[in-house]
């Protein structure tokens, strides 16, 4: 008697090409699966060994090689390998090996040949998987870029959950609920709503947010019967159902949204999250991520140094936005240093009172790239006692420190670090600096201030962080001058503002051959945003989202707001691709730009960025002082 | 947490008072009166020393009326043959028993088999001799082996006055061996941290294996004949003896 396997069975159900196949067939095929566990790193097919099942990876992740060791594919749930040596000689042609600890369900030959036989949508699945992988072997230099051939509608996981316009806010807030989303898209459900004439995109109307319904109701003290179309956000930005997963990325990015519905025909047909793209995109990234958290010891972690750059340099590929770079590279950066803590942990035993770890400036702010050195702090209990506590936290900050160097994160030449006494106090402590800061900006408070002030808890109780963050706002806001004070500090680092062939030109006429696009742009944008931010009330960290505070609290001349992001998106793209051609040519990534190796169009859009920066610190300059005087 | 662990550190291989299994089923053998029981322990088991990569093995797991294998019955049997490579569903087998006493309301919730289903299904002894060939000459792999062997042994002392040995891998006890080898320290206590839980669920969670709905006896068997493969895989060695593990 053989008997179902349920959960085998409810597997196949989801997976394509066995969803395809009638249910009795998937119940025949479930009573014959074997399965064989593979630790990480394990080889499970050799080159030219036999093969006598097809592989179906049920958890975990495989890394398929070419003969001569190239990567060629990583499959993870549902992925299918050993079908190219089954269908051919039976012997492996692709070796594979497992990436992380995988379960792996095998389909022996005969049934394999059974359901190849009978079934022309298998057939084709296995034969067209074959073809594609075949051309990819051929093609080596193609880099497949999905984002860029892919549509947005292979992004969409389910069913947009959608609202009437004449519903309540109430009525938004129980369907959120019970469908468990954070938006809703708000449709006209008659045809003869004669807003929907006159609508651009159609059936939808708007969308509602978790956080529209806390700033625009609870806020505000509104009554719960208030409209939905009160508190929604209409002329929204959308994009077709055919259009590039990339399109999106640019859509997003461009709005600072982070959901985008998708129409088909008018109709809202689902939403995509930034998290999709993200995640879609940096596939690589998470892998990185995933395997710092299956080493070891600190030699092991050093040994990923090597993978990071990979990921960086195909993410520039693949024409991911500094966004993407930035945001992929400062998770990785947090993934080292959360693992180097649980390593700290197991060695020196449980920390003795609660603590956070801190992430600052680029990490914090999601803008990490290549070339960084460490700058982090950590915030002890309250009931921190020196004489007790601090050779435990001592030695936890110079494990991570030591560990982050040996990764490829230099030591802080300014001494940020939480090996520094200074910077390994307790939160009341930590509160009174930031308050001092604020009061008393001398010249070395104001470049701490540059620094410390875009924290981020990166371990531990990391709401601490963000209760300084509520507390420097909350201060800064209230003290003018300590807002004209970063003003100026803000201003220190200039752009060039001659850009030749073989040369910038500086203000004082003086020519040299390179420049770095770090200190004379990035970070002076960053520094710039930052005041604007403070001043407005934001405690976002990074850039484009402060720029979108700002923008929303209109304290710039109108459009000053976009020309900055698009300055700031574009220097930091060519900084990311300057970093990503010294990978590629086997030097050291630095910050060192040389307009000799720009192209004519890069040179003349970083003219123009770095005009926008400049007009941007003039005006920095103007808004602040005068508030000063007031 | 497990994967802090040095990498090639394996935990405590002591099994103390390993069973000598082979001895026992000679033993067995010569005294067993019914003649399915005569033959089963004459088919013998594998010698103590045989590497587990080279050991028969075949997973089960039973549903029962309750936990006491003195009062309660078995409801359910699943059993899928195995060994360290691979995992054979070809071969799996199922069953619905009718159990010693009626099924209380707490254990169909927790199995889903119902009454109807049982009305219909055989006694054990009705199937006693294909599940005896499935564990023939195998070594049994259960997780908690408090259930299958008490409770097997129970069923036939009370049909046939004799009962019922065969050596078990208990993947429970395994786990306990790798999480629980040191006492829970006092300033963990003190924090109330909860020791790591073997629970099968859990247990799997840890190798990276997918979740199995409980409380199904096939889909049981089938889990713990995972976690044992992905237990020698990362704990143990192809080479570590039989004696090492079983009970």
């Amino acid at each position: 008697m053989q008997a179902e396997q349920l959960e085998i069975l409810d597997f196949l159900h989801r997976h394509p090409p066995f969803r395809d196949l009638p249910e009795e067939t998937l119940g025949w095929l479930s009573q014959n699966i074997e399965i064989s566990y593979f630790k990480a790193g394990t080889q499970i097919l050799q080159f030219g060994d036999e093969v006598d099942a097809l592989h179906v990876i049920r958890s975990g992740a495989v890394e398929v090689f070419r003969r001569n060791g190239d990567l060629y594919n990583r499959l993870s749930e549902g992925g299918i390998f050993g079908e190219f040596g089954l269908l051919r000689n039976k012997r492996v042609r692709f070796p594979a090996k497992a990436l992380e600890d995988s379960l792996v369900y095998l389909i022996p030959e005969a049934i394999f040949n059974e359901l190849f036989e009978n079934f022309e949508l298998f057939a084709d699945f296995v034969e067209i998987e074959d073809h594609t992988r075949l051309r990819q072997a051929v093609s080596r230099r193609e880099d497949a870029n999905e984002l860029m051939t892919s549509k947005v509608e292979t992004l969409i996981t389910r069913e947009p959950v959608t609202l009437g316009i004449q519903s309540t806010a109430q009525e938004a807030a129980v369907l959120m609920s019970e469908e468990s989303v954070s938006s809703l898209l708000i449709v006209y459900e008659r045809a003869s709503d004669a807003a929907r004439q006159a609508s651009s995109s159609g059936y939808l109307a708007g969308i509602v947010t978790d956080v529209d319904i806390r700033k625009r109701l609870v806020a505000p003290g509104l009554s719960y019967s208030t409209p939905v179309s009160e508190i929604m956000t209409s002329d929204l930005a959308s994009i077709e159902h055919h259009q590039f997963v990339f399109e999106a990325s640019l859509a997003m990015l461009r709005n600072n949204i982070h959901h985008l519905p998708v129409l088909k025909k008018g109709h809202p047909i689902g939403v995509i999250a930034l998290s999709d793209i993200i995640r879609y995109e940096s596939q690589n990234s998470l892998f990185v991520v995933s395997s710092i958290f299956h080493q070891h010891n600190v030699e092991e972690l050093k040994a990923l140094g090597p993978d990071v750059n990979a990921c960086f340099s195909r993410m520039v590929n693949e024409d991911a936005n500094s966004h993407m770079v930035g945001s992929a590279m400062s998770i990785i950066g947090r993934s080292f240093k959360q693992r180097l803590l649980e390593l700290a942990e197991a060695e020196l035993g449980p920390p003795p009172i609660p603590y956070c770890f801190l992430a600052l400036g680029s990490m914090a702010r999601e803008e990490q790239l290549i070339v960084t050195d460490q700058d982090n702090a950590l915030i002890l209990d309250n009931r921190f006692d020196p004489a007790r506590h601090d050779t435990y936290f001592k030695a936890l900050a110079k494990f991570v420190s030591d560990g982050l160097a040996e990764c490829g994160y230099t030591y802080c030449k300014g001494d940020i670090m939480a090996t520094n006494i200074k910077w390994r106090q307790p939160l009341h402590v930590w509160e009174d600096y930031f308050t001092e800061w604020i009061e008393n900006p001398t010249p070395e408070f104001l470049l701490n201030s540059s620094i410390f002030f875009d924290l981020d808890g990166v371990w531990g109780k990391t709401e601490w962080a963000a209760d300084l963050r509520e507390l420097i706002v909350r201060e800064a806001r209230k003290s003018p001058r300590f807002l004209s004070c970063m003003a100026r500090n803000a201003l220190r680092r200039t752009p060039p503002l001659g850009f030749f062939k073989s040369f910038v030109m500086e203000k004082d006429g003086r020519h040299s051959n390179s420049f770095n696009i770090k200190r004379r742009g990035t970070a002076p944008l960053a520094d710039l945003i930052r005041v604007h931010s403070l001043a407005c009330g934001s405690t976002s960290l990074n850039s484009f989202d402060r720029l979108q505070d700002i923008i929303d609290a209109d304290i710039l001349p109108h459009g000053h707001g976009l020309d900055l992001r698009d300055a700031l998106e574009f220097i930091a793209m060519v900084r990311i691709r300057h970093q990503a051609l010294d990978l590629e040519a086997n030097r050291e990534p630095d910050n060192n730009v040389e307009p000799e190796n720009l192209s004519d169009f890069e040179r003349k859009t970083l003219k123009d960025a770095f005009q926008i920066l400049s007009n941007a610190q003039k005006y920095l300059r103007f808004r602040y002082q005068s508030q000063r005087a007031r | 947490m497990l994967y802090l662990r040095k990498k090639n550190q394996l935990p405590g291989n002591s099994n103390p008072g390993s069973p000598n299994w082979p001895a026992r089923f000679k033993k067995l053998a010569a005294e067993a009166k019914d003649a399915r029981l005569q033959n089963f322990y004459a088919a013998g088991v594998v010698d103590g020393d045989t590497p587990i990569s080279q050991v028969p093995l075949v997973a089960m797991d039973f549903e029962t009326t309750g936990l006491d294998p003195e009062s309660n019955g078995i409801v359910s049997i699943g059993l899928v043959p195995m060994d360290l490579n691979r995992i054979r569903c070809s071969g799996a087998q199922h069953w619905i028993l009718k159990p010693r006493e009626e099924l209380s309301t707490e254990s169909i919730v927790i199995h889903g088999i119902t009454h109807s289903e049982v009305a219909r299904a055989p006694d054990i002894m009705r199937i006693l001799d294909e599940l005896l060939i499935a564990l023939t000459g195998k070594v049994v792999v259960v997780h908690h082996r408090g259930i299958e062997r008490p409770f097997l042994n129970n069923e036939l002392k009370a049909r046939i006055g004799e009962g019922c040995e065969f050596p078990v891998i208990d993947t429970m006890e395994l786990e306990a061996r790798i999480h629980r080898s040191r006492p829970r320290g006092l300033v963990n206590r003190l924090l109330g941290r909860h020791p790591i839980s073997i629970r099968l669920a859990e247990s799997r969670a840890r190798y990276n294996l997918p979740f199995y709905s409980p409380h199904h006896a096939l889909t049981d068997a089938l889990a713990s004949a995972e976690l044992l493969q992905a237990q020698i895989a990362t704990r143990f060695s192809p080479d570590t003896p039989i004696k090492d593990l079983w009970r």
